[in-house]
């Protein structure tokens, strides 16, 4: 068996689980704060008895985009978006810290501030909780600020701040639940400079344009690699012939 | 079963799934009292196809990992409890809420609903009625031969009539809050009950403990903004367009590898 057959189908297996990626943030357009996975493909000899003519392709994460999403005005107070750099701190079903860039937050019965997804947000003491509240406001420096029940509209009393960090985006990795995490596992310390706009929540930052001419890209390569395999076979039966002819 | 097809499959039913709330926020723009719902969305959990740091040979490791992602979800439909504006209707027993709070109705079954619809009419017993013919609670009764009804900004309820131009207090309207007014369930009809999520109400007068005042003859508009709706409508349609020709391009990869190779 021509062994070329294999380079071509693992070309054509790392292209396929590419576009998967490519899909994938296709179906995260509309996600609040998602940010763009991307792909490389790195080179793999295939080392044995005789000269390594074969090169394999492994896909591999190229990283997470981390530029801006487009901010979107909501208007609702708890809907806050990151300024630039940095992250959201929460707490992740691992109950260990993570980052998120999603900033629509709501209220549980019992206080918790979460995320959508249900994460606590967590201040640099732990998870966020106010008091039952007719008002609340996240200031600039993620400050939360409440007018409690039962008081005066003037009454406003501070509660506690968000953690905001902003660690390299380089030491950061993308776990399986969609949030970030510093590869070393350990805390990101809070970033003053990290700073919040209330009533507006950032888009996810998938290119759409982007996508759409990669996922061409991607079936034409897709497409090279099943040739190749195709003249592969094509090679193999013509010897096949000669054999049978003599 | 093929990643890249299911992820963008995810798309499809989540844009579907937007498009349908952004269909019952513009049907909705001229209901009394109506709040604008949002679809959350979430990506779905990652697949780890290969560890980063793991073991390329004993001596070797790999730089980069691999994950696929699998899609994306709606994980809520929030509503935005902002106030819609105020139309002057100058109907006696039409009330709106300005500021925190929900009116309370009786319902058939005898639990409590919550309200921002403040459209109220009599019914053939002297009831104060929802338009679907449901008793506000607490329930007020405007007795026979009454010529004008007030609803004071605390919820006082006076009537006149001809023998008694000096005015009689018939009840008092009261307002309930929650803590999390956005885990209230919408029930249609614009009634809203209580969840595990919104907490349980605190009942109190208007105009007290936070709660907004009442205003009579005026009813609270639907605060679905069009524009916001419509500009969502043009994004949806794209994205579902988008993930449409994901769809159709894996199918096509697909099609090519068994047309070619068979």
């Amino acid at each position: 068996m021509d062994r070329g057959l294999y380079v071509a189908m693992t070309g054509a297996k790392q292209i396929m689980q590419a576009q998967a990626v490519n899909n994938h943030n296709i179906a995260n357009l509309s996600t609040v704060g998602f940010r763009a996975d991307s792909v490389s493909f790195d080179s793999a000899p295939i080392y044995g008895p005789g000269y390594a003519t074969r090169v394999n392709a492994v896909a591999g994460d190229a990283g997470t985009d981390f530029s801006s999403g487009v901010m979107q005005s909501t208007g609702r107070d708890l809907d806050i978006a990151v300024n630039g750099k940095g992250f959201i701190a929460v707490r992740g079903t691992d109950g260990k810290e993570a980052y998120t860039r999603a900033g629509d937050l709501r209220v549980t019965p019992t206080g918790a501030v979460t995320t959508a997804s249900g994460l606590a947000v967590l201040t640099e003491s732990g998870p966020l909780v106010i008091p039952p509240s007719t008002q609340v406001t996240v200031g600039g420096d993620g400050t939360v600020s409440v007018v409690p029940q039962g008081s005066a509209p003037f009454a406003v009393t501070q509660v506690d701040r968000i953690k905001l960090v902003n660690p390299k985006t380089s030491d950061l990795q993308k776990g399986d639940d969609g949030l970030l995490r510093m590869k070393s596992g350990e805390k990101v310390k809070t970033d003053d400079t990290v700073s919040v706009t209330s009533g507006m929540l950032e888009s996810s930052n998938v290119n759409a344009a982007q996508s759409l001419i990669s996922m061409i890209e991607l079936q034409r390569l897709y497409e090279f690699q099943i040739k190749s395999i195709n003249s592969t076979d094509q090679n193999e039966q013509s010897a096949e012939r000669l054999m049978l002819t003599s | 079963m093929n990643l890249a097809l299911w992820a963008a499959k995810t798309g499809l039913d989540a844009q579907n799934t937007r498009m349908a709330v952004i269909s019952n926020n513009l049907a909705n723009t001229n209901t009394t009292g109506f709040k604008a719902g949002r679809a959350a969305f979430q990506d779905l959990m990652y697949q780890n196809i290969r560890q980063v740091g793991a073991q390329s040979t004993q001596n070797t490791q790999y730089s980069t990992g691999l994950t696929l992602g699998t899609g994306v979800r709606i994980v809520a439909t929030e509503k935005d409890y902002t106030q819609g504006s105020v139309l002057q209707t100058n109907g006696s027993l039409d009330m709106s809420v300005n500021g925190r709070g929900f009116l309370q109705i009786t319902q058939p079954d005898g639990t409590i609903a919550y309200t921002r619809d403040g459209s109220f009419s009599l019914d053939n017993q002297g009831n104060v009625v929802t338009a679907s013919g449901y008793p506000l609670q607490p329930a007020i009764n405007i007795p026979a031969g009454t010529q004008s009804v007030t609803i004071g900004s605390d919820g006082v309820v006076t009537v006149t009539s001809a023998t008694n131009t000096k005015g009689t207090q018939v009840g008092q309207i009261q307002l309930a809050d929650f803590i999390n007014e956005e885990g209230l369930q919408p029930m249609g009809n614009n009634l809203l009950v209580e969840s595990a999520a919104s907490g349980s109400p605190q009942v109190g007068t208007a105009g007290t403990n936070g709660l907004g005042t009442l205003q009579q003859g005026a009813l609270e508009t639907s605060n679905v903004n069009s524009v916001t709706e419509l500009v969502s409508m043009i994004e949806c349609q794209r994205s579902y367009e988008m993930n449409s020709k994901a769809i159709s391009t894996t199918d096509q990869m697909l099609q090519y590898l068994t047309t070619n190779l068979s």
